[in-house]
């Protein structure tokens, strides 16, 4: 081994490993666990995107694409943005990267600056504060428990100092499943203009709302354009995980610096995936919708479920996830999650790990089959009744 | 309605209390609808779909698509004639068609000799049926919407989403 004492960074050695990896860790190999732990569908990629990317295979198309992503699928997510009220150029303001997750990346490096302060709505995606902290940059946590984990104008406006460069917010929300409602996000959109701050939206779970919500872009509202960065992928609605595609979209001024990031990083996303997600915003809508209505379904089992264990739960309005309160067993998240895991084999995540507001709750990712998911809320109910498990 | 229907066709077995609580209705709206919907002969029969191919006493069985032209009667068209195919227990299915033929029947039974006498003997000589063509079902990959071939695995590893 090498044996200089700084042969790492001190800055990745400071950075905690992610929380829900850890838990996986516990699970990998049990067949006999359920887990509500991944935040993946449980669906595979429609069928007409796969086939999509299998004729390209064929006809031989493995190169490189643009860095900026192909022609045809930055004008198909441009035509999409538009459902949303958002208009943004295909040539110099939409970028196709690797996932969300990769843009987040991207676009915090191109805005932050040493001592600057970015505003993070938590709970939320586990990315989200290390990635901040990387940039040398004050991390703001903006607890949303005490407003049923929605984000709001008055808490933001509390934490902006001359310092606030960005926020970061996310709706439908990881880990929560709470939408910020339109009325809102119209303020934070004043707030946000007032103080001239970036606003990374990550609107990921977009398509995945339910009961006639509709998802709101705050990059929609008027003279936002300017201030927002709206970041979206297929691995959500499209079922597209495992492809690692996403795309984001800024103004151009900002997009020129975002993309000498993505392009001495990763070059482009991989062409198979892009033009699969090319297939999907051209016939996918269908399939879409019928995995929504299958999650709403099962969302409302969930909710139903935690209601009559007296267990109680924000009813998500969006995403694959339910965010339960688990504070009446006297258990933090992590006991709670590490016994229903080793005592009921049934994984979920602590919410601990998803930052501010959110100990004394554990997330439930519902993208699992009717069957496995009646099951783990039985099992889920002799925890909480304090009952051991049967069988 | 249609989300009952869309439910209890992909799983037959779901209560009415799940479902209640999947589509946000009480019991017994659930149930109200259920009952109708029953009444009204759109939801014919519950039953468990099997795979023949799997099942020890029925492995050996044989699947034949029959295509059918007839002459239709006055007055009855091809009704009458469906009837008297249909009555039969062999026959799984019975379509009219438009295109090249009539009659789709769909038979089964326990060996292809016992299939091809059935046609020959029973349907054949039918008054009303000008020919038949027989074709033999070698395998079956989907029906119904249903998968035959390969078992679902939920493949997902632990990742950091």
């Amino acid at each position: 081994m090498n044996e200089r004492t700084d042969r790492y960074s001190v800055k990745i050695l400071n950075t905690p490993p992610s929380g829900i990896r850890k838990f996986f860790d516990l699970i990998i190999g049990r067949d006999d666990i359920i887990s509500l732990g991944v935040g993946e569908p449980d669906f595979p990629t429609p069928w007409a995107m796969r086939e999509e990317a299998w004729y390209h295979l064929e006809q031989g198309h493995t190169s490189y694409t643009s860095n900026w992503g192909l022609t045809e699928l930055r004008e198909a997510i441009a035509g999409y943005l538009t459902k949303f009220d958002l208009h943004y150029d295909s040539k110099k303001e939409i970028l196709v990267t690797i996932g969300v997750s990769e843009a987040i990346d991207a676009v915090l490096r191109a805005t932050l600056n040493p001592g600057d302060e970015v505003i993070v709505a938590e709970p939320c995606y586990v990315s989200y504060q290390p990635l901040v902290e990387l940039c040398d940059t004050k991390l703001v946590r903006l607890d949303t428990s005490a407003d049923g984990f929605v984000a709001t104008a008055e808490a933001i406006e509390r934490l902006i100092t001359p310092k606030t460069k960005a926020l970061m917010l996310c709706s439908p929300s990881n880990p929560t499943g709470r939408m910020i409602p339109a009325e809102e996000l119209a303020k934070i959109a004043e707030v946000v203009k007032k103080h001239k701050l970036w606003v990374l939206s990550d609107e990921v779970y977009c398509e995945l709302v339910y009961d006639g919500n509709t998802h709101v872009s705050i990059g929609s509202f008027p003279g936002m354009k300017d201030y927002t960065i709206v970041l979206n992928g297929f691995s959500k609605a499209f079922a597209m995980t495992g492809w690692r595609i996403g795309y984001l979209a800024c103004p151009a001024e900002l997009m020129a610096q975002v993309h000498k990031l993505h392009q001495y990083s990763t070059i482009c996303a991989p062409i198979m995936s892009q033009y699969a997600a090319l297939e999907g915003l051209r016939s996918g809508a269908a399939e879409v919708e019928r995995m929504r209505v299958s999650y709403q379904q099962r969302r409302n089992l969930m909710v139903n479920a935690f209601a009559s264990m007296g267990i109680p739960v924000a009813e998500p309005e969006g995403a694959f996830y339910i965010f339960p309160d688990i504070r009446k067993t006297g258990l933090s998240s992590e006991e709670f999650a590490t016994r229903l895991i080793n005592e009921y084999k049934v994984a979920v995540v602590p919410g601990n790990v998803f930052g501010a507001g959110a100990e004394g709750f554990v997330r439930c990712c519902y993208a699992t089959e009717i069957g496995k998911l009646k099951e783990a809320m039985r099992r889920f109910a002799l925890m909480v009744e304090g009952k051991p498990l049967d069988q | 309605m249609q989300e009952i229907l869309d439910l209890l066709q992909n799983d037959a077995r779901l209560t009415a209390e799940d479902i209640a609580a999947m589509t946000k209705k009480t019991v017994a709206e659930v149930q109200a609808i259920i009952a109708e919907l029953e009444r009204e002969g759109v939801i014919l029969k519950y039953s468990a779909i099997i795979n023949q191919e799997k099942n020890p006493a029925e492995k050996d069985s044989v699947r034949a698509v029959i295509e059918i032209q007839v002459t239709p009667e006055r007055e009855h068209g091809f009704d009458a004639l469906a009837e008297r195919i249909y009555r039969f227990p062999q026959v799984k299915s019975l379509h009219l068609m438009s295109g090249g033929y009539d009659l789709q029947v769909i038979i089964e039974g326990r060996t292809l000799k016992e299939v091809a006498f059935f046609v020959s003997e029973k349907l054949a000589t039918l008054n009303g049926v000008k020919s038949t063509k027989t074709h033999f079902v070698l395998k079956t990959y989907k029906e119904n919407d249903i998968v035959y071939v390969d078992q679902k695995k939920d493949r997902r590893e632990g990742v950091t989403a």
